[in-house]
């Protein structure tokens, strides 16, 4: 139920946009809760787009991991 | 047309070279004594199961499954409600995992082969196109979900839908299950994994009490299989350090904040009232309710909908043991024999989120 999926927006028509959910999925879905841009990942949920995903924090994430297991 | 891979795999979150370094670091820092800690979403169970996560853990590391899946702790009373609606000829629309789990005598597909109108949507938009789409049929939505879904729900009673659409609402909260977690006798946890999706909309900020006052470490973490292993990680360097922090290893899609907008739609359109939690009982402050403003989309207030005596649990069934992690599935006489995916007994046999129904799918009989 929680699961959220990313997915990459092509188009937005007013709270409403269409997402690219890979391997060519599309889909229409509800964006009133978020304020994205084309090109930008949004997470899915319901048809709802909960957040803008950070792809800079992801990158970060998986630097610091490496950096923090370099040293063991 | 260009194929794409889906994105948490060009970022990386699943490389399995990383995760065996992981691993390495997480025994590392493991203690002599055991430890527990508890994650409070299905997602992460799934996750945890399809990856064989826990055969990377040492011995002493245990993670338990809490009251994470939506679908487990609806109480049967809510899909009675339901039901006694369908079979008096209104169509009542809902999430897919929810149709097939037992309520006191029956299930919304029972009722749909009993002749209710039952119906399966996506979100609750689909509710909304239906009922504009046949505007003579009276709809009712069963609105179920944690802080992920109740926005959703938020959006669409804001955006004015159709008179012959209303809402059962049955939304809970995850905070208040956790807290209550901290009081079940013996189960004794010694951190939180916390669920990514939620915390998406509340923020890592709805978490500060547990360190704060439980002296509980609390990660909030994403569901690639190397964010629960970082989030292991994090929480073992916690427990050596002897101190309780509030980490955030999912920030690329949970802000300290959360969504606020979210939060505010939510405050706007709903009110929190103590709720019942199947298998649980009930918890102060984890349900919500719409606001007396918006009761003309309040399905209870339309129709006269009276249910008595609803019954939570089969006899037998001990999915309120499993719901917060006390027994595993396998430990319950009916799991696997008289309860399967097929041939659900209990709640978390149902849902693709629910332990016994991950266990079973995976074939898992010991943790």
């Amino acid at each position: 139920m929680c699961l959220a999926i990313p997915a990459k927006v092509i188009e937005i028509h007013g709270n409403n946009a269409k997402v690219d959910f890979g391997e060519g999925v599309l889909r229409d879905v509800n964006v009133t809760l978020v304020e994205p841009r084309l090109g930008e990942y949004v997470l899915v949920h319901a048809g709802y787009a909960i957040e803008v995903i950070d792809r800079k924090a992801a990158e970060e994430t998986l630097r610091l991991w490496e950096e923090i297991l370099k040293y063991e | 047309m260009k194929v794409m891979a889906p994105m948490e795999e060009q970022l990386g979150f699943r490389d399995p070279e990383l995760a065996k370094k992981v691993a390495d670091h997480i025994k590392s820092l493991a203690p002599s004594y055991n430890v527990k800690f508890c994650h409070v979403c299905g997602t992460h169970e799934w996750t945890i199961t399809h990856h064989g996560l826990r055969a990377l853990l040492p011995k002493t590391v245990e993670v338990i499954a809490g009251p994470g899946c939506p679908v487990c702790i609806l109480p049967a009373a809510d899909i009675d409600e339901a039901i006694s609606l369908a079979l008096e000829g209104v169509t009542v629309a809902t999430y897919g995992d929810v149709i097939r789990v037992p309520a006191s005598k029956t299930s919304l597909q029972g009722a749909k082969a009993s002749g209710g109108d039952v119906r399966i949507v996506y979100g609750v938009g689909d509710a909304v196109k239906m009922a504009k789409k046949e505007p003579n049929r009276d709809f009712v939505f069963l609105a179920i979900g944690f802080e992920t879904t109740a926005p959703s729900t938020a959006v669409e009673v804001l955006n004015k839908p159709p008179e012959n659409l209303s809402f059962l609402v049955s939304h809970r909260l995850i905070p208040p299950a956790m807290e209550l977690l901290l009081g079940v006798e013996g189960l004794k946890i010694n951190g939180f994994i916390a669920p990514g999706h939620v915390s998406t909309i509340i923020g890592v900020k709805a978490y500060e009490m547990f360190p704060k006052v439980y002296h509980m470490p609390t990660v909030v973490a994403g569901f690639e299989p190397l964010d629960v292993l970082f989030a292991i990680s994090m929480l073992l360097k916690q427990t050596k350090d002897g101190e309780a922090r509030l980490e955030n290893e999912y920030p690329r899609s949970v802000m300290w904040h959360g969504n606020v907008k979210a939060q505010q739609l939510i405050e706007k359109v709903f009110k929190t009232v103590d709720g019942h939690w199947r298998g649980l009982g009930t918890i102060p402050s984890s349900a919500l309710v719409l606001r007396e403003e918006f009761t003309v989309y309040d399905a209870r207030k339309k129709y006269d909908i009276k249910i008595e005596g609803s019954r939570d649990l089969l006899p037998g069934c001990l999915c309120h043991l499993v719901i917060v992690g006390k027994i595993n599935p396998s430990e319950c006489p009916l799991f696997t024999k008289a309860c399967t995916p097929q041939t659900p007994k209990g709640a978390c046999m149902v849902s693709n989120e629910g332990t016994c129904r991950i266990w079973a799918k995976h074939k898992i009989m010991e943790r």
